[in-house]
This record gives structure tokens, C-alpha cells and sequence, in this order.
């Protein structure tokens, strides 16, 4: 259950309260995990965000589409401009019409979006018996608290059911997801995915880096904004300090 | 206005212009030597700050305009576009989505400071209405600009708002068609609302224009709530307060800046980062937080208007209007008034239990005739209490204008603004959620809603009858002499 | 009494010196705050990547051309027959109204690349098809005023001022070039 109360937002950033609150009857509150992004000089942290890409292509990308995104966008994981070439072409894209009015395959240039696994919607959703994979591009923003949701429903996967439930056909039981009952498997166990950093290969770990990517994909210029806002603080807070002298020396003959 | 004498500038060029057109000499008469009361508190700064987002509200959204597509298959992804390629575009958008939230903070304070500082009592009546159009232009503006992105809040909550016009008896289903062009909220709807949403600030500049036009020619109220007597009550607009003003504003800008930087999606909704479905609803729609008290107001409303009610109503407020708003009663006598009161309350009280009661078989109860459905009373209620402002000036006749000579008056002040905080609660929950044995949020919402039209309806003119006030100051001049006099000791 | 009056003359140059520094941060912060409104009106991040397109010259034959569109304008892409050739170096350069020679057009003499836009107001010459019109010295003709271009895309006569912009390419491979 989803719930908003503005009043705290007000009061505190709003995202570890929303998720206390998002918790409702259904769900248990959504632990938060120790990201490098989060607080007011938080930055992205580079082999994470490789590391989540990595994720993405290997298991995400074969039911989810991402098309926000575009290979040029790489270059904030820090890749550079002949790697995202590289990785680009690794995929192809209908182009066209041509001169003769045919569609034609061609390799993804930079400038393509992340390449969708399915062509439509609706195909998404016949493939995936009826679920629509959502579009992974904003995720993070379109969840309350997102960041951790995504931590959550990736480690929430439960085998052992509580009492008295079923589960139908291509159903799974998480913890975190509302009413529990997910069409998604779970996509990511311990040691399914092979690190090239020497990174630890857990399903925890796994979870972080996903998320880690997805939040970076739904807030690239987070980094920007969080350097431009201190910035603009400070030159404000002067601002306001001088502006006061100003005001306090014009009204003081006046007393 | 032109017929004013007017003083040469000394400045040439100036003084060609004033001299056949002049702006010179009113930019100084009404922002330069603009006598203005001397005893201006902090509150005073909020008319400034609005007019401020007001014009950030305009440059940034003429910047995204440019860029965004009002079409139902492109508006989500070219707000994207902005948020993702336009050069410093997410900077702009963050901008434009919490400056409508900051917008209505400084507008809030401002009408908070307006009513406890009795600004809106004569001869600022006007001066008064006028703003409460603002206010009105304000939310419509607001709404239709959450519909652009096209998110599912964007699709659902225009959903929701623009069926509310459908409660309207005979004529609501053809106004709803009318509004959607359509038969849902769809493509023509979408650029309709673009078109609004580029026009309506401009309108809300005109009124704003006359707003301060209107301010100019009565002078401004303050704290005090007296009328400056002479030159000492007064100060010339500038240095003073532009000084004040400036300082002001910037130090909003940066608690803007601190949402516009930090978090910049804290007073949004995540459902609106989901491109628009017709298909499903979320689970819980919830409006922008500026307008969730009146949002609890038109939940609160779940039961019928039967004749009885109405009827019992309509006595009550003949009631109000002889003996307690005219202070002599002109056409009735003191037994017509008793008989009115209980006569009144009875009817009132008996046509709800009625409602609430369908298994009473009552002839022409809610069953049977219901002349106000719970939607439509809903609605009525929710567009009510903002019309309630316009006619504050003459709910509220109390000789005295502040608060602070007025200690009763303030008390229900302070009360009303909490309950209108706990109305904005209310507004965001779920109307089913429990809060103890069986008092849930409807009935949270209805219980405040009751205090909102009481206090308008019943404690104000009682109050303006019946309080008799502190003794006021003899001038601005002497109550801050003496104030500075007591600090200074 | 004198002493104060003192006061209040350093207590004013003060005061101007305040003022006019938070005049001067407010003119400041305006600007900076109005920077990004008027930047986001430069092309954007979208725009700047598609800025350069690789075009496949294999299927062009000698004596044809191709317009492919590149930042939203025709580039016009001539395979030159030896005629065209020797055409665009019979001519005096000194005698050109902008003095260019055909070399300096070129990288490969066999292939013209230039942007398809008149330099007189920026209509789009004629001259791509054999069968349209491509004045009397055989490269393109703009109708709108009459310019004339030859095979090196250099103006021969009418009002245009400048010759055919050539865009910066580069040969990729012998069948590909890169513009931008």
C-alpha cells in the first residue's frame, strides 16, 4: 500500500520515510542499504555501475527493454568512446526505409537506445505469460525509495511460503513486491554472474550493483546536480549574509 | 494617474520618455517614495516571493514549452528528452516542478498573513478578491501542468478532477465531454491542457497587476492592523523595503534550492515517472500536497443532501443573517429566532440521520429525494470552501483588523490553520485508514471539514459580534516607539 | 554633534560600498541563473550525437549522385566522371568570384562532397538527377535566384557570394566516408 505524507517530506528528505510508510499491511519495511550516491556529496561509484551494466546485458535485458538509455550515456561508467563503439555494434538495429523502401539491419551506433528485447509491448507481455516487463529506465525513480526497493526485491525471493498460500503457475513469492505474488523468477542467485573486478559474487552483492546501475540510468546527472547545488548554496548564502548587512545598515538610522 | 504633477528628472533621455509617457514617475511614485507602514513583519515578504516564482514560474516554463510536445505518444519521452539531452534541461525542469510547490508555500503564507492580520476587512475588499482569483487561477494552472508530463498521476489524477464536474445535475456529462474532447482523457485533451497551461500564467499576470493596483490605492495593511495617521507612521518603499524584500527572497531561494538540488522528486509522486495507462489505475490517487485539504473536503462529503438538510440549512443561515452577521435583527423578533434556531438545527440534524439511516421510511428522505448527491455535495463543498474566501470580508466584520487585539479571534486563527494542516493530512491518506476502534480517515476529514465551514459560517460573525478586542495604539508611530522603548529597557 | 555627523558620513560610504557589492551579486547570480535558460536552447546531447553519419559511395556510379541529410541539410555526394573532372580544373582560379581551386575541394578528385544549400539564402540547388537542370557549367542551378555552380561546386554565376560549403569528411575506407 502506498501511502504519502507530506508533512514529513517537508520535514526530512522524504525517501527513508516513504518507505516506511510504503511498507503498509502488505510489505515489510524495505531495509536501506549503504549507498555511495546517497547524502548531499554522494557520487556514483564507477565499477559498481560497469558492474551493473554487466548485470543489465546478461540477465535484465533478455525480458526488460531500457530505452531511455543510449550507449552514448556510457560513457558516464567510464568507458571510452571506442569501448562504447565496441559494445554498441555488438547489437543490431532495424533501420530504414532505404532508397529501394526496405527496412534493413545494421550494427547500433552510439547514438542508438539500449537495444529492446522485444518489439512491442505486446509481444513483452505474450512472451512473459501475460506480465509486462516494465522498462527499466526510470525504475528507481518510479518506486518509492527506489534504490533500495530494487535491493529488496532482488534478495526478497522467498521459497518456503507462509502458511497457507499458493502460488499458481509461473508465480514466485517476494517479500518486498506488493501482494507478494511476482511473475518474475528470481533472476539472480549466488555466483550466476562472473566478476572480472574480483568482486564478491553474491546475490547481495549482485543486488547492489543492479541497482546501483538503475539509479544512475534513471538520475545521470545526479553528480551534476548534487556539485551545482553546493555551488549555488554557498554563493547564496553570501548573497543572503551580505543582503542582510545592506538591510540591517539602511534600516538603522531610522530607530 | 496622469494628471498628477509631476518633477523633472534630471536625466535627458528620462525625461523625454516621462515626459510623453510617464513611467518614470510612477515606478518611483509606487516603488520609490511609496508610503509604506513602518512596522512590516517578516510575513510581509511573502507577496514579494510569489511575485518572484511567479516570474521563475514563467521563464523557466516559456525554456521547457520549447521543448516538450504535447501528444500523447510524445510528451512522457520529451520530458525525458529535456531531463537527459536538452542542455541543462533537468536543471530547468527541477526548477519549474518545485517551483510550483514553493510557489504555493509563499501564496499560502501570504493568504495565512492576510487573514490573521484582517488585510481582506475594508477597504481592501477588493484588493482581497482579486486575490483569491489568483488563487484560483493558481490551481487551475497547477493542475493542468501535471497533466503534461503524462505520467499515470498525470492521466489518473486529471481523470479523477475533471469527473468531478460530471456531478453537476443534467448538464455534468456533456461538460465533462466537453472539457476531454473526447470520451477520456486522451490526445485533444492533452494539447488543450498545453494551450491552458501557456495562457493562464499570463492571465495570472493581469490579475496580479490589478491586485497590486488595488493595493496601491488603499496602501497596505500591517501588523498593527491600523491605518498610518501621518508621515512618521510611514517609510518610503525604497530603500526600506526593498531592501527587506530582496533579503527575503533570497532566503527562500535557498531552502527552493536545497528541494531543487537534494530532492528534487520529494514533492512529486513516483507513479508520474510511469508513462501514462489507460489501462490501469494506481492503487492510490493522491493530488499535488497543495491540494490535498481541499482534496479531504470532497471526500469528506459521503452522504446525500435530502430536503430536510437543505431546508434546516436554509434556516440556520436566515438565522445567522438577522441575528448574529446584522447585529440588530431587522425584520424578526427574538421568539422567530429561537423557533428558527431549533427549528432549524432540528431539521438539519433529523434529514442526516435520515441519510445515514435508509432503513427509515421517511417520505422524501435520501431514498426517495435527494436534490444533492454525496458527489455533487462533494464537489460543492470542495469549490465552497474557496468561495467562503471571497465572501470572508463580510463574515469577518469586526471593527478590529489584527489578530493581535483580537485574542479570541486568534485563538480560532491558530485552530483553523492547524486543522487546515490536518485537512492536507487527511487528504493524503487512504479515506478507509483506521486510526483507533472504528474512527477512520473519512471521518477525520469530516469532522475538520465541519470546523472549516463552522469557522467561516458560525465563529466568525459570532466572534465579529460578540468580541470586544484590546485597546488599540494611537498610531504606528507610538506602539513601535514604545516597543523599542520596552526592548531598549 | 560633530563627531556623529562623522560617523554618519564613513557609516555612508560604507553603506554605498555594501550596496553596490550586493548589487553586484545580484547582477551575478541573475546571469547565472539565466545562463542555463538560454543554453538549453544550443543543440542538444541528442542532436550533437547524431552530428556526424558514415555514408556507404559503393553503390554510387560514376556520373551519379546521392543527397544524404546530414544535421538536418542535404549534402550532396558526386562520383565525377573525367569530363567533370577536367571541367572543374579548366578554370582560371584567379578569375573565380571565390577563388578556390578544384584541389582544395576535393580529397579525391573522383568524389564531390558538398553541403546542398545555396550560399545566396539557402535554397536547395537542382542539379542531383541528370534529367534537372544543372546551368550552363554542368553542376547545380539554384531556381530561387538563378546562382549557377560548376562540378567542383564553385559559383559561376548569379547572386550567391560563396561556393558550396564542403563539410569536414574523411574516407573511412574506400567505399565509406565519414561526414562530420
Amino acid at each position: 500500500m502506498f501511502v504519502r505524507n507530506i508533512l514529513s517530506a517537508i520535514i526530512i528528505s522524504v525517501a527513508p520515510v516513504s518507505s516506511v510508510l510504503a511498507a503498509g499491511g502488505d510489505t515489510p519495511p524495505i531495509p536501506s542499504q549503504d549507498w555511495s550516491f546517497s547524502g548531499p556529496f554522494g557520487t556514483y561509484d564507477k565499477a559498481a555501475l560497469q558492474r551493473g551494466y554487466k548485470i543489465y546485458r546478461e540477465v535484465c535485458a533478455s525480458c526488460h527493454s531500457m530505452k531511455r538509455v543510449r550507449f552514448r550515456n556510457l560513457e558516464a561508467l567510464g568507458y571510452n568512446e571506442d569501448q562504447i563503439k565496441a559494445i554498441a555494434a555488438e547489437y543490431s538495429v532495424e533501420d530504414g526505409p532505404n532508397e529501394d523502401g526496405d527496412m534493413f539491419e545494421r550494427a547500433a551506433l552510439p547514438s542508438d537506445a539500449f537495444i529492446s528485447p522485444f518489439p512491442n509491448d505486446n509481444a513483452a507481455k505474450a512472451a512473459n505469460g501475460g506480465a509486462f516487463p516494465p522498462d527499466l529506465s526510470l525504475m528507481t525513480k518510479a518506486r518509492a525509495n527506489g534504490s533500495n526497493y530494487v535491493h529488496a526485491l532482488m534478495t526478497g525471493y522467498k521459497d518456503k511460503l507462509p502458511h497457507g498460500v499458493e502460488l499458481s503457475d509461473g508465480q514466485y513469492w517476494n517479500t518486498y513486491f506488493t501482494g507478494n505474488k511476482i511473475a518474475m523468477a528470481p533472476p539472480l542467485m549466488d555466483e550466476s554472474i562472473s566478476y572480472e573486478d574480483g568482486t564478491i559474487e553474491t546475490l547481495d552483492q549482485y543486488a547492489k550493483d543492479i541497482s546501483h546501475f538503475l539509479t544512475w540510468a534513471a538520475d545521470p546527472y545526479m553528480e551534476e546536480r548534487k556539485r551545482t547545488g553546493f555551488k549555488v548554496i554557498l554563493f547564496l548564502l553570501i548573497f543572503a549574509g551580505v543582503m542582510y548587512g545592506v538591510k540591517r545598515r539602511i534600516w538603522s538610522n531610522i530607530h | 494617474m496622469s494628471n498628477a504633477p509631476r518633477e523633472k528628472f534630471d536625466n535627458t533621455v528620462v525625461e523625454w520618455v516621462d515626459s510623453r509617457l510617464p513611467i518614470f514617475t510612477m515606478m518611483k511614485n509606487e516603488y520609490g517614495v511609496f508610503p509604506t507602514p513602518r512596522n512590516f513583519n517578516w510575513f510581509w515578504n511573502f507577496g514579494a516571493i510569489a511575485m518572484f516564482m511567479l516570474i521563475t514560474m514563467i521563464a523557466t516554463g516559456i525554456v521547457l514549452a520549447m521543448h516538450y510536445t504535447a501528444d500523447t505518444k510524445l510528451a512522457f519521452d520529451s520530458v525525458e528528452r529535456i531531463m537527459r539531452d536538452v542542455n541543462g534541461g533537468w536543471l530547468i525542469r527541477y526548477i519549474h516542478m518545485n517551483g510550483a510547490s514553493f510557489f504555493f508555500i509563499a501564496v499560502y503564507i501570504h493568504i495565512f498573513r492576510g487573514m490573521y492580520y484582517g488585510s481582506y476587512k475594508a477597504p481592501r475588499e477588493l484588493l482581497w478578491i482579486l486575490g483569491v482569483i489568483i488563487f484560483l487561477l493558481m490551481m487551475a494552472t497547477a493542475f493542468i501542468g501535471y497533466v503534461l508530463p503524462w505520467g499515470q498521476m498525470s492521466l489518473w489524477g486529471a481523470t479523477v478532477i475533471t469527473n468531478l464536474f460530471s456531478a453537476i445535475p443534467f448538464v455534468g456529462e456533456s461538460i465533462v465531454t466537453l472539457l476531454w474532447g473526447g470520451f477520456s482523457i486522451d490526445n485533444p485533451t492533452l494539447t488543450r491542457f498545453f494551450a491552458l497551461h501557456y495562457l493562464l500564467p499570463f492571465v495570472i499576470v493581469g490579475v496580479v497587476l490589478l491586485h497590486i493596483w488595488a493595493l496601491h490605492v488603499t496602501g497596505s495593511n500591517n501588523p498593527l492592523g491600523l491605518e498610518p495617521k501621518s508621515k512618521k507612521d510611514t517609510l518610503p518603499f525604497h530603500p526600506y523595503y526593498t531592501s527587506k524584500d530582496f533579503f527575503g527572497i533570497i532566503v527562500f531561494i535557498i531552502f527552493y534550492a536545497i528541494f531543487i538540488f537534494y530532492m528534487p522528486d520529494a514533492l512529486g509522486h513516483p507513479d508520474n515517472y510511469i508513462p501514462a495507462n489507460p489501462l490501469v489505475t494506481p492503487p492510490h490517487i493522491v493530488p499535488e500536497w497543495y491540494f490535498l485539504p481541499f482534496y479531504a473536503i470532497l471526500r469528506a462529503v459521503t452522504f446525500n443532501m435530502n430536503i430536510y438538510m437543505l431546508a434546516g440549512l436554509g434556516l440556520l443561515a436566515v438565522f445567522m443573517v438577522e441575528f448574529i452577521w446584522r447585529h440588530k435583527p431587522k425584520y424578526l423578533n427574538g421568539f422567530l429566532g429561537f423557533l428558527l434556531l431549533v427549528l432549524g438545527s432540528g431539521l438539519a440534524v433529523f434529514g442526516l440521520l435520515a441519510d445515514l439511516n435508509q432503513g427509515w421510511e421517511i417520505p422524501m428522505s435520501a431514498a426517495n429525494l435527494a436534490p444533492i448527491s454525496a458527489k455533487f455535495g462533494g464537489v460543492l463543498a470542495m469549490f465552497g470552501s474557496i468561495g467562503l474566501l471571497v465572501i470572508l470580508p463580510w463574515l469577518d466584520n469586526h471593527p478590529i483588523r489584527s489578530a493581535r487585539f483580537r485574542p479570541l479571534f486568534r485563538i480560532f486563527m491558530i485552530i483553523f490553520t492547524i486543522s487546515v494542516f490536518i485537512l492536507g493530512y487527511a487528504g493524503s491518506q487512504a479515506a478507509d485508514k483506521v486510526y483507533f476502534m472504528e474512527f477512520n480517515n473519512t471521518m477525520l476529514a469530516q469532522i475538520f471539514t465541519g470546523f472549516y465551514f463552522m469557522f467561516f459560517l458560525i465563529i466568525l460573525p459570532l466572534l465579529s459580534r460578540f468580541e470586544k478586542g484590546r485597546e488599540l495604539p494611537k498610531s504606528i508611530n507610538e506602539a513601535v516607539l514604545s516597543k523599542a522603548q520596552k526592548a531598549g529597557a | 554633534m560633530s563627531a556623529d555627523s562623522k560617523k554618519n558620513c564613513e557609516g555612508e560610504t560604507r553603506r554605498g560600498f555594501m550596496q553596490m557589492f550586493a548589487a553586484s551579486l545580484g547582477v551575478f547570480g541573475g546571469a547565472m541563473a539565466a545562463w542555463p535558460l538560454v543554453n538549453s536552447l544550443n543543440p542538444a546531447k541528442d542532436t550533437m550525437a547524431l552530428s556526424s553519419v558514415e555514408v556507404d559511395i559503393a553503390d554510387i556510379p560514376v556520373g551519379s549522385s546521392k543527397t544524404i541529410m546530414w544535421r538536418g541539410k542535404p549534402v550532396f555526394i558526386r562520383h565525377r566522371t573525367e569530363k567533370e573532372i577536367s571541367m572543374a580544373n579548366a578554370v582560371d582560379v584567379k578569375s573565380l568570384t571565390d577563388k578556390q581551386s578544384d584541389d582544395e575541394r576535393v580529397q579525391r578528385p573522383e568524389w564531390l562532397v558538398a553541403v546542398g544549400v545555396c550560399t545566396h539564402l539557402g535554397c536547395i540547388p537542382q542539379g542531383q538527377k541528370p534529367t534537372e537542370n544543372r546551368g550552363e557549367y554542368g553542376g547545380w542551378f539554384c531556381s530561387c535566384h538563378g546562382s549557377e555552380y560548376d562540378t567542383s561546386g564553385r559559383i559561376r554565376k548569379g547572386p550567391a557570394p560563396k561556393n558550396l560549403v564542403v563539410p569536414p569528411y574523411k574516407f573511412v575506407s574506400d567505399t565509406t566516408i565519414k561526414i562530420g
